[in-house]
């Protein structure tokens, strides 16, 4: 695609690029290099000598325990988080998409905790369900269940996915709103003629058509659990108790917050970089399908 | 139409308001709280109804912060937040628009290339990049800094696309009319172009604010001095390890507060928040 009107200037051009260009050199390409240079080093425990060592890092990290388990935690994280939120958030917009009174006091009351930070969602979920003061937790503790997300790394899991859900709930619930106005009502009519009941209708009519937003949601909530995750994990579990909480995201920051060792960061950030830029790769392909779909 | 009986609607009434309850429940909580006293609570034998301590505990928030080791007023911290939203998203804004002009209104060699570069920092989100960054950041001396809490994050491939994808539908014929009016490029961009970007720019900005306010990790990094953190950063240091020692009603009201700005932001501007959205995404 190319304009045919354009103008002609030797610099401008040049002058017009030359901030977003330096920007994106200096603090995205720099240190995304640096991050791929440190993973062949390794440096000793004084930071006096480095060494270039090949694999090493990648396969020091790939042989550790606490990688692979972090690893396996956030998709299992990813994989939760999105499930849970997605179909809160499908069963509320197909509730929201008939004509009704108040539909659009609905969709207010129901968008803006995208607004809301992930450490706030944090603070505010720790809060709730905090062992000795939360006020749910005297719910649970009075059904028996001995709460205690603070030593219990099953429950503090689980305290982040609901929390992450949670928040994820109202892009969601947009994303399908716009999906559904995009059906064409006289399909669900032809559906009705034929007799076909509501449950029926869903599963064989709505759910079909949806399924390209329901792919594209499913892509952005692997992203948004695997990053945006972060917030919520350091306000309410500090990646606690012991390690179960932690992800690979997390897991740089920790590792490097010690002043470890800079070389397994560094392996752990360009694994990182690759699993975004699959999962990018998958966005876009799917994006472009779209526009024919 | 596709009749829907009486009673299907009450339940869909029914299911939405539960949804709406569930969504609005921690936001409830943190309300109350942030209106008790500080013993109560530690007891947990917190009121699900608001208490007298409005004035007092956000009063305090406000102009002195928490009486433990972090006594730095929550104004503050909401100041250091509003100027590095602006910055992000003014920023973010005004570079991206002027690359697209760039890579849609002129040819020159690596115009592709250069847009290119600036399309694969989608795959570079600060996550992966975290320590390099922050040690170029403390090379250049920005540490505790506006400028340091800015300018790593200001690229934006999104905003450059979609002001490209905007640009390929502004008619070619207003360039030319302009032209004949004897409007150079710039001239062209200031007067034409810039007025027809509005909803986009308007759109774009209510996202971009959105989320240069909710930054965390970033600002956790490179803040070091009290009187720099950010609402976001501020919040977690007042959690204490040591449970005891937190002030309850002042960490719920803070959250209260950081939640303001930005869920004002999405209520107030609904349409353009939903058309940001939608459009950032594509």
């Amino acid at each position: 695609m190319q304009k045919q009107a354009i103008f002609q200037s030797k610099l401008l051009p040049y002058a017009l690029v030359a901030p977003q260009l330096a920007i994106v050199l200096i603090f995205f390409y720099w240190p995304a290099a640096q991050a791929v240079i440190q993973s062949f080093l390794l440096q000793d425990a004084f930071g006096l000598s480095t060494s270039f060592v090949w694999f090493d890092n990648y396969l020091d990290l790939f042989s550790d325990a606490a990688y692979f388990e972090a690893i396996v935690r956030t998709f299992f994280f990813s994989f939760a988080i999105a499930v849970s939120s997605l179909s809160v958030a499908l069963l509320l917009a197909i509730m929201a998409d008939k004509p009704m009174r108040g539909g659009s006091l609905y969709r207010t009351l129901l968008i803006w905790p995208y607004a809301v930070a992930p450490p706030v969602v944090g603070v505010l979920w720790i809060f709730m369900l905090h062992p000795s003061l939360g006020v749910l937790s005297r719910y649970l503790r009075e059904a028996g269940i001995d709460w205690n997300p603070l030593l219990d790394g099953n429950q503090a899991a689980t305290l982040i996915i609901l929390a992450a859900a949670w928040k994820q709930i109202s892009y969601n619930f947009l994303f399908f709103l716009a999906g559904l106005a995009s059906i064409p009502k006289s399909v669900f009519e032809a559906a009705a003629i034929d007799g076909a009941r509501p449950m029926r209708r869903f599963w064989t009519v709505t759910f079909p058509l949806l399924s390209p937003t329901i792919f594209f949601l499913l892509v952005v909530n692997i992203v948004y659990a695997f990053f945006d995750t972060f917030g919520i994990i350091d306000t309410m579990t500090r990646g606690g108790p012991g390690t179960s909480t932690v992800t690979l995201v997390y897991k740089v920051y920790s590792d490097g917050l010690l002043g470890g060792n800079l070389g397994s960061s560094a392996a752990q950030s360009v694994i990182l970089m690759v699993m975004v830029i699959v999962l990018t790769g998958i966005q876009f392909r799917f994006v472009e399908r779209k526009v024919t779909y | 139409m596709v009749e829907e009986e009486g009673f299907r609607r009450y339940v869909a009434h029914a299911i939405l308001w539960i949804g709406i309850a569930i969504v609005a429940f921690p936001v409830y909580i943190a309300i109350v709280a942030s209106t008790q006293d500080n013993a109560l609570i530690a007891n947990g034998q917190m009121s699900l109804l608001p208490g007298g301590h409005f004035f007092e505990v956000y009063y305090q928030t406000i102009f002195v912060g928490t009486s433990g080791s972090t006594r730095e007023p929550v104004g503050n911290m909401m100041l250091n937040s509003l100027v590095m939203a602006l910055l992000i998203a003014v920023g973010k804004i005004a570079i991206s628009i002027i690359s697209a002009y760039a890579i849609v209104y002129f040819r020159f060699p690596f115009r592709m290339p250069i847009f290119w570069i600036i399309f694969i920092t989608l795959m570079l989100p600060v996550e992966v990049r975290i320590y390099p960054t922050y040690k170029i950041v403390a090379d250049l001396h920005m540490l505790d800094s506006y400028a340091g809490l800015a300018l790593p994050l200001i690229a934006s491939a999104t905003a450059t696309l979609l002001f490209r994808q905007f640009f390929m539908t502004v008619p070619d014929e207003l360039l030319e009319a302009s032209r004949i009016d004897g409007a150079g490029p710039l001239r062209f961009f200031w007067d034409t172009l810039l007025p027809l970007s509005r909803t986009n720019m308007a759109a774009l900005f209510v996202i971009l604010f959105i989320l240069g306010w909710n930054q965390y990790l970033w600002p956790l990094l490179i803040t070091t001095r009290d009187d720099m953190q950010t609402i976001q950063v501020g919040i977690r240091k007042m959690i204490t390890t040591t449970d005891a020692l937190t002030e309850w009603p002042i960490v719920m009201a803070t959250a209260v507060l950081a939640m303001l700005p930005p869920v004002f932001v999405v209520v107030a501007m609904q349409k353009l928040f939903v058309r940001g959205l939608v459009e950032t995404e594509k």
